[in-house]
């Protein structure tokens, strides 16, 4: 179960050329929501948007694909994308609103379903969450110093990041430079340290770059309303599959992953328990499955 | 056993029977359909609460006639003698200095099963925390606490005001004996001093803070916004209802009953 539970797995990207362009890997996020959109299942979606400085995102509300494709591409740094969500129900008026979450943030708009203290006619709006994977993520002076300064490059100039192969990329117009991913670490946000879910265990939808080929996507299908969606968007030839026994390098890495990331977040978990630091997951000995996320 | 027993002992408050029978016991109450009786009680409130309660449009009615039956409570029942209740929901803190709202949160303790902390005022004092006194007509009418300050509580559902969907889910939750449901809330019963402040020091100072801004989605004034991926609190705008640090998913973790709802 370290994959958290779902329906199908599958390799998958959008056929759309132009999202093929712009997306990270294989669209599925921005390809699932310009879907969602004609098709008016959404009305709008929480995404991470472009600001006034370059490779900072802001979370904002994308209410046509226009939009949608803006805020495409992954920034390794925080967009606190569920601040977002009561703005877009209330100001913007959305009944019907998709969001794009990490693990993290999956976790606190779940949690805010399930127990909504304070936060009135916004659980039951939210109408579809595509999880994306999260190993870590950086703030953003980290992100900025270990680019400009261990890859000496002007950041301005960086036109994609991505992580993968133990390397962090960096593309530029006309190069393309890596950093081992070992010198990222002491980067990293502190929070993520305790964290127990790679693969946005709690999405309807989930998606992330490892186990398939560049250009394309690991999906997992998890809850009824992620099926029904998903399914609709295959049939509808807007995205394309493939069986995950077909790609290279498969599951088998991204269980390997999912496995590190837990088994070293429950290390530091259970360290903290010792010290009687607080922190809001079982400790190892407490319960069946180490791994699980809770 | 009466829905009042079974929830008592299931809280721990008294001495538990034989188990088997006590699970038949659950079944057979279960088949019977007993109404749970509730009372609204009225201390040192806005009546938000209350108002949030009967925004339940969908299934208010059936929630009121089929399930429960309000047996106390200004603006809601005529009726001056408080009688014995099942759950009491208890709005608003407590002044120190009128000895009528002292009188009658004791009598509540005496006469509910289940006291609730029904709000932020009851349950962190939420903006009274800032009364002190000096006003006409009662200028020594100076200190408020929230209720846990002065009764044992059982349950509190903090917000100002909670939203309808917790208020159901929680009435719900009881009438059924789901314990695992209000555990949080039991837990949240002891969170009695609140403030956005809590942020700072039991998330971020904590390096718990994973910047998602469920905390600043959640408060209901606006006092946080996200600063570099973290919170940052206007504390002229901060009225210490503590709904940031509960929503928080860094502060506790539902995971499993977050599954169930999600059928995963
Ligand atoms: C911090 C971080 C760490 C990641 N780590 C991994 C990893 O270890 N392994 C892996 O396989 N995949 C990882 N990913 C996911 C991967 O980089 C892609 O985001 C994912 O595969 C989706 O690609 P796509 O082509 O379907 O999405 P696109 O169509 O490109 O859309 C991406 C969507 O993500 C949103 N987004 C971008 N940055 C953020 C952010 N910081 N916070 C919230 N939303 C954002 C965008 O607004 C957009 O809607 C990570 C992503 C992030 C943000
Ligand atoms: S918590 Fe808010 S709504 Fe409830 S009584 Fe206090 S001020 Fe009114
Ligand atoms: S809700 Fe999110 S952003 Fe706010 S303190 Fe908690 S972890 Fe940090
Ligand atoms: S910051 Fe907002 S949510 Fe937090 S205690 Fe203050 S008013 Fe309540």
């Amino acid at each position: 179960m370290v994959l958290g539970t779902y329906k199908e797995v599958v390799a998958a990207r959008s056929t759309d050329k132009q999202i093929q362009k712009l997306a990270q890997d294989g669209g599925i996020v921005s390809g699932l929501f310009c879907y969602a959109l004609d098709e008016k299942l959404i009305d709008g979606a929480v995404v991470a948007g472009p600001s006034d400085v370059m490779w900072k995102p802001e979370p904002m509300v994308a209410m046509s694909s226009d939009e949608i494709l803006a805020a495409a591409g992954t920034k390794y740094t925080f967009s606190p994308n569920v601040w977002m969500l009561k703005k877009a129900v209330r100001q913007y008026g959305l009944e019907k609103l998709g969001t794009v979450a990490i693990p993290c943030q999956s976790m606190g708009i779940r949690k805010m379903q399930s127990y909504p203290f304070g936060v009135r006619h916004l659980a039951d709006k939210i109408a579809l969450m595509l999880g994306i994977f999260c190993m870590e993520n950086f703030p953003y002076e980290s992100l900025r110093t270990f680019i400009s300064e261990k890859a000496g490059v002007d950041f301005d100039l960086v036109e994609k990041m991505d992580i993968g192969k133990g390397k962090f990329w960096i593309q530029t117009a006309d190069q393309m430079l890596t950093i081992p991913l070992k010198e990222t670490h002491g980067y990293e946000q502190n929070g993520c340290k305790v964290c127990l879910d790679y693969v946005c265990e709690l999405a309807d939808v989930s998606t992330g770059s490892v186990g398939t080929p560049d250009g394309w996507s690991t999906v997992f299908v998890r809850t009824d309303a992620g099926e029904t969606i998903f399914k609709q968007a295959v049939e509808a030839g807007v995205i394309e599959t493939k069986s995950m026994d077909d790609v290279k390098p498969g599951l088998g890495l991204l269980e390997k992953l999912a496995t590190d990331k837990k088994t070293k977040a429950m290390k530091v978990i259970d360290e903290r328990k010792a010290m009687g630091l607080p922190v809001p997951y079982k400790g190892s000995g407490e319960k069946e499955d180490p791994l699980a996320n809770v | 056993m009466s829905i009042l027993a079974r929830i008592k002992s299931f809280l721990g408050m008294e001495a538990k029977p034989d188990k088997d029978a006590s699970k038949e016991e659950v079944e057979k109450v279960a088949e019977e359909k007993a109404k749970p009786r509730i009372g609204y009680i009225h201390l040192s409130g806005c009546t938000g609460d209350g108002m949030s309660l009967t925004e339940n449009y969908d299934i208010l009615a059936p929630l009121l006639t089929d399930m429960i039956d309000i047996v106390y409570g200004q603006t809601l029942v005529d009726l001056w003698e408080m009688p014995e209740m099942d759950i009491a929901l208890v709005e608003g803190s407590c002044c120190l200095q009128d000895e009528h709202s002292l009188h009658e949160l004791k009598e509540v303790r005496e006469k509910a099963g289940l006291v609730v902390a029904f709000g932020s005022c009851a349950a962190t004092g939420c903006f009274t925390r800032y009364s002190r006194g000096g006003q006409q007509a009662q200028p020594n009418h100076e200190s408020f606490v929230p209720i846990a300050d002065l009764v044992k509580v059982d349950l509190a559902i903090p917000g100002c005001p909670p939203s309808p969907e917790i208020i159901a889910k929680t009435v719900v939750a009881a009438i059924n004996g789901d314990m695992d449901y209000l555990a949080p809330m039991m837990d949240l019963a002891g969170y009695t001093e609140a403030c956005g402040c809590d942020l700072q020091t039991k998330v971020v100072n904590q390096a718990l803070c994973i910047g998602c801004g469920t905390c600043a989605m959640a408060c209901q004034t606006r006092a946080l916004s996200m600063t570099n991926g973290r919170p940052e609190l206007n504390e002229n705008r901060c009225i210490k209802c503590g709904i940031c640090y509960t929503q928080c998913p860094r502060s506790w973790w539902p995971a499993d009953r977050i599954k169930q709802d999600l059928g995963l």
